[in-house]
């Protein structure tokens, strides 16, 4: 009788890998986290294109082509491997840039601005991970500087008409308030019936992207949170003390850019505070920073000088709110008896 | 105590992959004619040789005895003839001494110890001596010599029983829970009869039901409580493990005596209780080959000092070449170059896996997403630790508590930089210590 023969195949042992454990992860990459902000920043950018236009969607084009360019560019240039374009945060940065610009903005902004988020906020620093402060403020605030008037003007929504941009300029509601032209309605801003930046009109698609970001773990809550808590609580008790002084805290809330810069900005991963008492104060140095300057200061809005600030911060933020180990409390109380 | 699961705080969710194995009843491995068991099997001091090349020895016979308190001796997994006293592959990868039994075939108990029949009544320092002359150590992964733990200098309130087994892939300790429940109880009224206490608690991890639901069932007799525990990663760490059932923190760099604790390993209990009462001292164990390269994968009680090789090929071998082979779980086992390595007291799992699960990541910069902070059951701060360590800053790695790090590997699973943080964690508090010595030694 002949019965088959089975063979058992062993591992050959010199085709083991031998490293240090966890042998396994967890599958999270860079790329799947830039993603995911990505789809989170949609709603707004569909919100952009409905109220202003095509013009709005060549602005983003423009700007996350050209963060991607120069990010594939620079690392040519000095000589590193180029394919870090890949991991989807020079195009998020891109998008950003876009959301802090007008809609009517000419081309080479958008170029010029790309150069300034991915050239001077972040690969003069090291290139990702290491620029202390947000590439897309970096770029807007320069922009802002240099380019004053072009960066305060800004096209009038025209809501569902694609193609009928024409280059009408009005106030923001922010501008409109410290030049005490009438206000827009909480309604128009809460939907986004308002001028200003790509990304500073409709509250309601940015609230949709940060329930996103929330949900997905994607953001501490701390920051939107105590930011937003922060500017309401101050705008709130100016008005109160002084209706002339300044509108109610829901208007504070819903114009300008304190929605993305509360949800996509200031939680920026890389320069913001890892742990969850230095998110909080980090929100609430941006509160505090946006509220005076939009009530007592010079420019209508602070958002984004509020958020670099809190940036520089960060480091000693995160060195001082360092927590407790588990298991540090008893050994206080040994060595105190 | 509630039935509401326990946790504590940080920790991961690997898929826990168990299935392969969970339902496997466990298998006894059938007599190889070669053991090369390996003779420092614990933590602390190595066990010195009573025999010699060419002895015959019996089944259980001591073949080296503990030197000092906190060693333990090793005893001969069947009967036989010592044919060489030489080196052989560890597990750590470097060669380490060894006792190469060649089996006579009978398996002949050479019946070291008296059973302890009335052990409810019995002396407890006679069944601590028990646990000591069997050879006992912590069978979940650490191997630390289980009389040490129970000779607490502190006085002591708890006594836990880890069956949490919350390293994927892992089922040993499932099986022998579901299979041994008797013994696992049994060995946990010795403990506390040791520590002079009444009661214990067993901590499950909630995906083993059927283990929870039987050991429910016979540990009332036993005056043994059982707590389900949340699924998260590393739940069966002592320090968590304690938090989870007690609310206790052991403190940095202390024991869990120091907040009135002892933990045991399931299979330790399980060990005792066939030394004491049985009177065999601790030869084999259970263990559980798996990974998907695996043909059969299962759970086997394997003698001391059967190589791996022995046990893959129990299972079937391999459908393919598997990217890492390691003795324990995924999360913290210790990968291996050679299939010559032995089965040892704390071998809790051999594993192979497949090269899809071991891709190798490149690290790239940390973008600071804190995602280590919160999976950190220590919470310490990996990220900035791991700057530290980038820096050979080790100094300012250590004001950031990283002597506080369990090496669970949380971090590293979760990062999506795929950064090497255990690793660096691992060689800062070598540096560490290394540089205390240094200091101590001028």
């Amino acid at each position: 009788m002949s019965e088959e023969t089975t063979v058992v195949q062993l591992p050959d042992a010199t085709k083991l890998v031998v490293s240090n454990s966890p042998h396994i992860r967890g599958g999270e990459t860079i790329s799947k986290i830039m993603v995911q902000v990505l789809i989170a920043l949609l709603p707004a950018a569909i919100a952009a294109v409905w109220f202003f236009g095509l013009a709005a969607l060549e602005v983003m084009a423009l700007c996350t082509v050209g963060c991607m360019a120069v990010e594939v560019l620079w690392k040519k240039a000095t000589k590193q491997p180029t394919d870090s374009w890949k991991d989807g945060s020079a195009a998020l940065t891109g998008l950003l840039l876009a959301m802090n610009l007008s809609a009517g903005a000419p081309w080479w902004i958008c170029i010029l601005g790309s150069l300034l988020a991915i050239g001077l906020g972040k690969q003069l620093f090291g290139g990702l991970g290491y620029n202390p402060f947000n590439p897309a403020l970096v770029a807007r605030v320069a922009l802002l500087v240099g380019f004053p008037s072009l960066m305060t003007s800004w096209v009038v929504p025209n809501p569902g008409k694609w193609l009928a941009c024409d280059a009408l300029t009005g106030a923001t509601p922010l501008a409109a308030l410290k030049n005490h032209y009438p206000l827009a309605s909480i309604s128009d801003l809460f939907y986004g019936n308002v001028g200003g930046c790509l990304g500073e009109t409709s509250a309601l698609a940015l609230l949709i992207g940060g329930a996103f970001l929330l949900a997905r773990g994607l953001i501490k809550w701390q920051i939107p949170a105590s930011f937003i808590g922060t500017v309401a609580l101050i705008s709130g008790l100016a008005h109160h003390f002084n209706p002339e002084l300044t509108p109610p805290a829901l208007y504070h809330v819903l114009a300008g850019g304190l929605m993305i810069g509360a949800f996509f900005m200031a939680t920026d991963m890389v320069t913001s505070p890892m742990t969850a008492n230095g998110a909080l104060i980090f929100g609430f140095g941006c509160g505090v920073i946006t509220s005076v300057i939009r009530i007592w200061g010079g420019y209508p809005e602070g958002v984004s000088f509020s958020i670099l600030f809190m940036n520089a911060l960060t480091p000693l933020i995160d060195r001082y709110t360092i927590g407790k180990p588990f298991g540090y409390i008893r050994i206080k109380k040994e060595t105190a008896q | 105590m509630s039935d509401k699961p326990r946790k504590f705080k940080g920790g991961v969710h690997p898929n826990d992959s168990k299935a392969l194995s969970a339902s496997k009843p466990v298998q006894t491995a059938p007599l190889l004619e070669k053991y090369t068991v390996i003779i420092h099997q614990n933590i602390g001091a190595p066990p010195e040789l009573v025999v010699k090349k060419g002895d015959l020895v019996k089944k259980g016979q001591l073949l080296a005895k503990a030197t000092g308190f906190v060693s333990v001796p090793l005893h001969a997994p069947t009967s036989g003839t010592v044919t060489a006293l030489e080196k052989c592959h560890g597990p750590t990868g470097l060669s380490v001494p060894a006792i190469e039994i060649t089996a006579d075939g009978k398996d002949e108990w050479g019946s070291p110890f008296e059973p302890i029949t009335d052990w409810q009544n019995a002396e407890p320092a006679v069944l601590k001596q028990r646990v000591a002359d069997a050879g006992i150590v912590g069978m979940g992964g650490a191997g630390f010599p289980s009389h040490v733990k129970l000779s607490p200098t502190k006085p002591v309130d708890t006594l836990i029983l880890n069956g949490a087994e919350c390293e994927p892939y892992l089922t040993a300790d499932h099986r022998l829970m579901v299979e041994q429940t008797e013994d696992v109880l049994r060995g946990a009224a010795i403990f506390a009869r040791i520590l002079g206490l009444k009661t214990a608690i067993i901590g499950v991890e909630e995906n083993k039901p059927d283990a929870i639901a039987k050991l429910k069932e016979l540990a009332g007799k036993y005056n043994v409580t059982v707590q389900s525990l949340h699924v998260n990663y590393p739940q069966g760490a002592e320090k968590q493990l304690i938090y989870a059932l007690t609310g206790r923190e052991v403190p940095i760099g202390g024991l869990p005596m120091d907040v009135g604790c002892v933990v045991q390993n399931v299979a330790s209990a399980a060990a005792v209780a066939e030394a004491v009462i049985n009177g065999h001292p601790s030869i084999e164990r259970i263990t559980t080959v798996t990974g998907e390269p695996v043909v059969n994968p299962g759970n086997w009680r394997f003698r001391l000092g059967t190589p791996i090789s022995k046990a893959i090929e129990l299972a079937g071998g391999v459908k393919y070449q598997p990217a890492k082979l390691l003795l324990g779980g995924p999360m913290m086992g210790t990968a291996q170059n050679s299939l010559d390595v032995t089965v040892m007291k704390n071998t809790s799992g051999i594993l192979l896996i497949p090269v899809e699960q071991v891709s190798q990541y490149t690290s790239e910069p940390c973008i600071r997403c804190g995602r280590c902070v919160e999976a950190c059951p220590m919470d310490i701060l990996p990220a900035t630790i791991s700057q530290a360590v980038e820096n050979e800053r080790f100094d300012w790695a250590e004001q950031l508590n990283v002597m506080a790090c369990i090496e669970c590997g949380s971090c590293s699973y979760i990062c999506p930089s795929h950064r090497p943080l255990n690793q660096q964690f691992k060689r800062a508090k070598a540096e560490i210590l290394a540089a205390k010595r240094n200091q101590q030694k001028k």
